[in-house]
């Protein structure tokens, strides 16, 4: 059959890839850039395709809250938003960690802080990836560059959060969820079915049976002792997410004497720069984390040794060269260039940036 | 082959539809494809722009500062992206409403007469197409055909009954743009 293909805004295809994953429920709350997002979901009434529930919710704080109901029964739910709206929900989601329940976040960052603007950031990495609400919790991350990578990564970001049971995240950026490319579309997967969700989360309130003990899902222990082991529980948990499942995709890497390392929509202006500095004959490449949480460590500090530096690209004033720092060990030379406010640098800006900050300097 | 454009015109003139079916027309001829618009304030009557990149290759920034091809449609966006076209490069522009017509010697500089002929129609609506029939007049990257393909995909089945005149459009730009410099 041939691939059913549509072009689409990055937040649609959010939208539709939740549906096709088989999705049980989205409740959110709407506002710039990501609206779209339920807009598309109100208009396709999934509830007439697959059942899938789609609700506006009277708040951030009721969406998180929703999802957290939601995600206790064994459903795949899911909410997004944008910034300022994923600030209100970091309660919530720290409770999800806590209580170690799967969900999708997506977040469509726009610039920060307080409400900011409406245009594209990434000022939004160290609220996704260092925590965000309270506690020592991690959202398993991941930062799509292009509308396919908003499709597919909802399907990965939900096996992600069942898998190890603990919400995921897709970092985004207004640029990604208002532009549109073109998608192939995967198949419906069906959604669950009461029997298949008592089956594969033992863990859920899915009503007591009598041959099992009741299922209490809840972030809050008074005993310390017991606390601290389910602190150690879920540190063990983030540890193994570590060492499985990082993603990453490098480009003229192989031979190159500089690596631009970049992530979503600042991934794509640098490999317009890897093109201008081509032609001026820099061999620069771009590695371009796709899990930021978990971060791709050992890759860039296996990198550090055969390159003479680093420049991080982010719209932000410096978030993810912290990272990369503490990857690369003080081996080599590590510099930050980015905008703020909502400007996205040119590929210009940065080739310009990597020549004074890094060969230059 | 890949063609970076801009087009650029005031929020209601239909520009981001405009990017869009071309868009689709390159879906439609297995190209890779990218829609940026400017999207907030401007889409509220102010300037709308809105980047399409048509591509047999996988596209880079979707972003970008210099483009093989500007259409404009307002004066502002004159101002804007007369500077922002590659030497060598397309300015494709309709006269009503510019008071400064494009100076710079070092680009090819075409013009439609879209809205007077959208009035003369009696379809100010279909302003838009106009301009798209004139681009592809001018440069082909796209077929006729794809065109036709993509404004259908790109239109939800309510506005269906529209096509005839938008078809009629595109075709009517085809025969009235006008060379005005090549270089």
């Amino acid at each position: 059959m041939a691939k059913e293909l549509r072009l689409m805004k990055g937040n649609e295809a959010v939208a539709e890839a939740a549906i096709r994953a088989g999705c049980d429920g989205y409740f959110g709350y709407p506002i710039t850039p990501q609206s779209e997002v339920m807009e598309y979901l109100m208009a396709e009434k999934p509830h007439e395709r697959t059942g899938m529930v789609v609700l506006q919710a009277e708040s951030e704080l009721a969406s998180i809250n929703m999802v957290y109901g939601g995600a206790c029964c064994g459903k795949k739910v899911m909410t997004s938003s944008s910034s300022p709206g994923i600030s209100l929900m970091q309660e919530g989601i720290s409770y999800l960690a806590g209580a170690e329940l799967p969900c999708l976040v997506v977040n469509v960052v726009r610039g920060g802080p307080g409400l900011g603007t409406i245009q594209p950031s990434q000022s939004d990495y160290f609220q996704a990836t260092k925590g965000g609400g309270h506690g020592d919790y991690k959202l398993i991350t991941l930062a799509p560059s292009s509308v396919q990578e908003m499709y597919d990564f909802v399907k990965v970001a939900f096996n992600l959060a069942f898998k190890y049971q603990n919400p995921a995240m897709i970092l985004s950026d207004g640029a990604i969820g208002q532009m549109m490319e073109k998608v192939v579309l995967e198949d419906q997967i069906p959604r669950l079915t009461e029997t298949e969700i008592i089956k594969k989360c033992p863990w859920a309130t899915t009503g007591k049976t009598p041959d099992r003990e009741r299922n209490i899902i809840t972030s809050l222990d008074l005993d310390p002792a017991r606390q601290e082991r389910h602190n150690l529980k879920l540190q063990e948990k983030y540890k193994k997410i570590t060492e499985n499942e990082v993603r990453y995709e490098t480009i003229d890497c192989e031979d190159a004497e500089y690596i631009f390392v970049a992530y979503g929509t600042s991934a794509r202006i640098c490999l317009k720069a890897l093109q201008l500095a081509k032609e001026k004959g820099i061999k620069v490449g771009l590695f371009r984390p796709i899990t930021l949480f978990p971060f791709p460590v050992n890759q860039i500090k296996e990198m550090a040794g055969k390159i003479k530096g680093i420049l991080s690209i982010e719209m932000s004033a410096g978030q993810m060269i912290e990272d990369i720092k503490l990857a690369v060990e003080g081996k080599i030379k590590v510099e930050h260039y980015g905008k703020m406010g909502g400007i996205i640098p040119s590929p210009n800006e940065v080739l310009e940036a990597l020549e004074q900050k890094i060969i230059g300097g | 082959m890949t063609e970076e454009i801009i087009i650029a015109g005031f929020g209601g003139q239909g520009v981001l539809s405009m990017g869009k079916i071309l868009a689709y027309s390159g879906i439609m001829q297995d190209q890779e494809v990218s829609w940026m618009p400017s999207y907030g304030p401007e889409m509220r009557g102010g300037t709308a722009n809105v980047t399409v990149i048509l591509s047999d290759n996988r596209i880079n920034s979707p972003i970008l500062t210099q483009y093989d091809t500007a259409i404009i449609l307002n004066q502002q966006s004159m101002d804007k992206f007369e500077p922002e076209v590659k030497p060598g490069g397309l300015l494709l522009y309709d006269p009503n409403g510019i008071i400064r017509p494009p100076e710079r010697k070092d680009i090819n500089i075409y013009k439609i007469e879209a809205s007077k002929e959208a009035s003369n129609l009696g379809l100010p609506k279909i302003f838009n197409m106009i301009v798209l029939g004139g681009y592809i007049k001018i440069k082909p990257i796209v077929k006729l055909d794809n065109v036709m393909l993509g404004l259908k995909k790109s239109l939800p089945p309510r506005y269906h009954h529209m096509i005839p005149d938008n078809e009629k459009a595109i075709k009517r730009g085809l025969e009235i743009v006008e060379d005005v410099q090549k270089v």
